[in-house]
């Protein structure tokens, strides 16, 4: 039997799953259908009109689009967190949500391509970003260096899972050799391109709130942090409207890996505050405007302690053993901390790198509708593809999709 | 030369708004015609004219350059076609031999041609041997008149719409020389009493921070000094404008809109041909003056000759003498872009 024929079967049934469902699935589908429209039509204007379309302008030149773009990488990066226990340590706990945790990076690593492609001014000539094809200033400019990273963290992600289901679809137990490598791969990737996303921004000493040994770093601690927060509360809505049940230490050990992620993530906060604000220079000028407010400007401001609330009281909640135990705590925290993070590296990094400008002048950047709605279409496109891939997931898995059985059903 | 000029009128305006009110001397450079926007919109349109710009403006939204202007001929406009076709699968202009950079200069002049019914010159000469443009401004000297931010629009087809302007002057208060506290964008009379100006603009750093980051290799340093962009190779992505510490680089954010009257057809394709929506662009030192052997607009433009030009491989030019005989100093030196752009006073 060829693998092609195979692969051609699931793909073919796993379409046939996907448009299966109850009422509120289709309904779900449907909501997410209707923003994706709105994205691509908000898209269509953004083409014809330009990037004036946007909030952007000279002096604060990447915005909402770019801060969704960052925000994604750590959320990418964050499936490792379950890849490594389950594949490498032995530790069989996460086995049932492992596959999860790498659609999920796999939706959110084609949002964060989305997010780059209209954030382009001329994206019909995207082509010259492709190596070999166009030209590729490797390895001078980290953005060539994040292309290379998040295309082959996308394809390792692609084929690993892929092989597992082509296995199991089959009824057959996955075969180590094969796919332990590019596990192993996948590890030091995961960690690769959030490191690379953070050095783009650390390696411009003309933005001095980004040109900081510490963005690296802390950018991993956030990202695993808000990551398997995502999962959790993903894994809780597949394990209440689906008949696949995951088990209660999944949820323990995810929120184990959370909590110690979000504690180093505030001390690094702590860190850098104190940097800024204990001998405050010229370069902490970003910090004070996104803190405080700065000569009678200050659109920031409620963002970022909204933020730093969000992030201290899910920190707080998931600390307290008694608490983090209880799933309704558990999960209020993990969408406190999830959206807390969310709204920190979008308008708390990226935004404030901008402002003040070089000479020092303030222009203030806020969101425009159209902006927004892309946003919002690029997010529903990520929330049905994970969907998609998680429901044919969850049907291999439980084994109600087998090779042999739409055989014997043809 | 630049110390001639005889216009000695301290109290013009610095802005174009405020010429309704305030200016009556003749010889200043502000013209008295509406400016950008205004020219667009004030513009008597009958029907027709109206439904070519809207069909111009869907052509130009599906991605190509605008590509409708004038209903002629089908035989135009399949030749418009072949060379809309081979212009957007040109290949990077660094990497272009003499010809190729010869029939793509040919292609796009052709091109304004059947758009626009008017010919361009784009010159496509490379950097002169032994030259290494320099810039030196004299604090003291600058009165904050703008003039050479308007001739700087002129010269090199900036978008009057958003009022795109390549030079920025700073009036600082005396006794201050931080920026965050200087006005870049004043509407009064200059020079105001108890302030100076300073000009800034892109500074051709020998270490330029823009092109290290740029993805697809879309702008460099020529040998000559100058730092380039290839408009039609530029991908849009901003991180340069990230990179620069100077403010130096602008974006197009739309179409820009230049007059067709106000058109400067003296083009060089590295320098002030017309940009399309979606890429960068910044100060070339005026490529299309400067490799014929003139100088930049501004430099030119300037009343005060507050502005200084020339070749820093040449031991008797006046550059030289203010490096050798002036106290001079550059801005944001303690990034190590070595900006090719320095400062004095008198």
């Amino acid at each position: 039997m060829s693998q092609f024929k195979i692969f051609r079967t699931l793909v073919s049934s796993g379409i046939k799953t996907a448009i299966q469902g109850n009422a509120t699935y289709h309904l779900w589908m449907a909501f997410l259908t209707f923003f994706m429209l709105l994205g691509a039509y908000c898209f269509g204007i953004q083409l014809d009109k330009g990037l004036s379309a946007t909030g952007m302008n000279d002096y604060v030149s990447w915005g909402l689009y770019i801060s969704n773009f960052t925000f994604l990488v750590g959320v990418a990066a964050a499936a490792v967190m379950l890849v490594l226990p389950t594949y490498v340590l032995k530790e069989i706990d996460f086995s049932k949500a492992v596959l999860i945790g790498e659609g999920l990076a796999v939706a959110a690593l084609i949002m964060c391509l989305a997010f780059v492609t209209v954030d382009l001014g001329g994206p019909i000539r995207a082509w010259h970003l492709i190596p070999f094809v166009g030209v590729f200033n490797w390895p001078s400019s980290m953005l060539a260096w994040d292309v290379i990273v998040l295309n082959g963290y996308l394809f390792i992600n692609l084929t690993v899972p892929l092989y597992i289901l082509m296995c199991k679809f089959q009824g057959k137990e996955p075969n180590k050799k094969f796919y332990l490598p590019g596990v192993l791969i996948s590890v030091f990737w995961a960690v690769g391109i959030h490191l690379v996303t953070a050095f783009l921004y650390a390696g411009l000493p003309a933005r001095p709130h980004w040109n900081n040994a510490l963005l690296g770093p802390r950018f991993l601690a956030s990202a695993f942090a808000a990551g398997p927060s995502l999962i959790i509360i993903a894994l809780a809505i597949i394990d209440k409207f689906s008949n696949y049940k995951i088990d209660a230490i999944t949820f323990r050990k995810l929120a184990l890996v959370v909590v110690v992620a979000a504690q180093i993530n505030l001390i690094m906060l702590g860190s850098e505050i104190f940097k800024e604000f204990y001998s405050p220079t010229h370069h902490s000028s970003s910090a004070i405007y996104l803190f405080f407010g700065l000569h009678g400007k200050h659109a920031l401001v409620p963002y970022i302690w909204t933020a730093i609330g969000f992030s201290v009281v899910a920190t707080i909640i998931l600390s307290i053993h008694k608490l983090r135990n209880n799933k309704t705590y558990l999960y209020f925290a993990c969408v406190l901390l999830f959206t807390g993070i969310w709204i920190e590296k979008g308008m708390g990094l990226i935004i404030p790198g901008f402002i003040p400008g070089a000479w020092g002048n303030i222009h203030e950047y806020s969101p425009s509708w159209i902006e927004i709605g892309v946003t919002a279409g690029i997010w529903a496109m990520g929330a049905f593809i994970f969907t998609v891939l998680a429901k044919v997931t969850i049907s291999i898995e439980t084994g109600v999709l087998r090779y042999q059985s739409t055989l014997t059903l043809k | 030369m630049i110390f001639s000029n005889d216009n000695k009128d301290d109290d013009r305006p610095a802005r174009q708004e405020g010429k309704e009110s305030g200016c009556q001397s003749g010889n200043c450079s502000c013209n008295k015609k509406e400016d950008g926007i205004q020219q667009v919109m004030n513009k008597p349109t009958d029907r027709r004219e109206a439904l070519k710009k809207l069909t111009m403006g869907f052509l130009a939204g599906t991605g190509f350059v605008a590509a409708s202007c004038s209903p002629t001929a089908g035989d135009d406009k399949k030749e418009k076609a072949q060379l809309d076709w081979e212009e957007f699968f040109k290949g990077n202009y660094q990497l272009m031999d003499d010809d190729e950079k010869q029939a793509t200069v040919n292609r796009l002049e052709r091109l304004y041609e059947l758009n626009v019914g008017r010919k361009i010159n784009v010159l496509a000469n490379g950097p002169e041997k032994d030259v290494l443009y320099g810039y030196a401004f004299n604090i003291s000297k600058c009165q904050g008149y703008m003039d050479c931010v308007n001739a700087c629009v002129k010269e090199n087809n900036q978008d009057r719409a958003s009022q795109m302007q390549y030079i920025r002057i700073h009036e600082h208060q005396n006794g201050s020389m931080d920026f965050e506290l200087a006005d870049d964008n004043y509407y009064h009379e200059v020079p105001a009493a108890g302030h100076f100006y300073i000009g800034t603009q892109c500074f051709h750093c020998e270490n330029p921070p823009c092109v290290d980051v740029c993805p697809v290799k879309a702008t460099w340093k020529e040998k000559d000094g100058i730092v380039v962009i290839d408009y039609d190779w530029c991908i849009g992505c901003r991180y340069c404008m990230a990179a620069c510490p100077y403010d130096g680089r602008r974006f197009n954010w739309a179409t820009p809109e230049v007059p067709k009257e106000e058109v400067n057809n003296n083009q060089h394709y590295l320098g002030n041909r017309l940009r399309k929506k979606g890429v960068m662009e910044k100060c070339t030192f005026c490529i299309q003056r400067t490799r014929t052997g003139k100088n930049p607009a501004c430099v030119e433009a300037c009343p005060t000759g507050a502005r200084i030009f020339g070749n820093l491989l040449d031991p008797t030019s006046e550059i030289r003498w203010i490096l050798a005989n002036k106290k001079v100093f550059r801005l944001k030196e303690d990034l190590g872009t070595e900006p090719k752009f320095w400062y004095f006073m008198d």
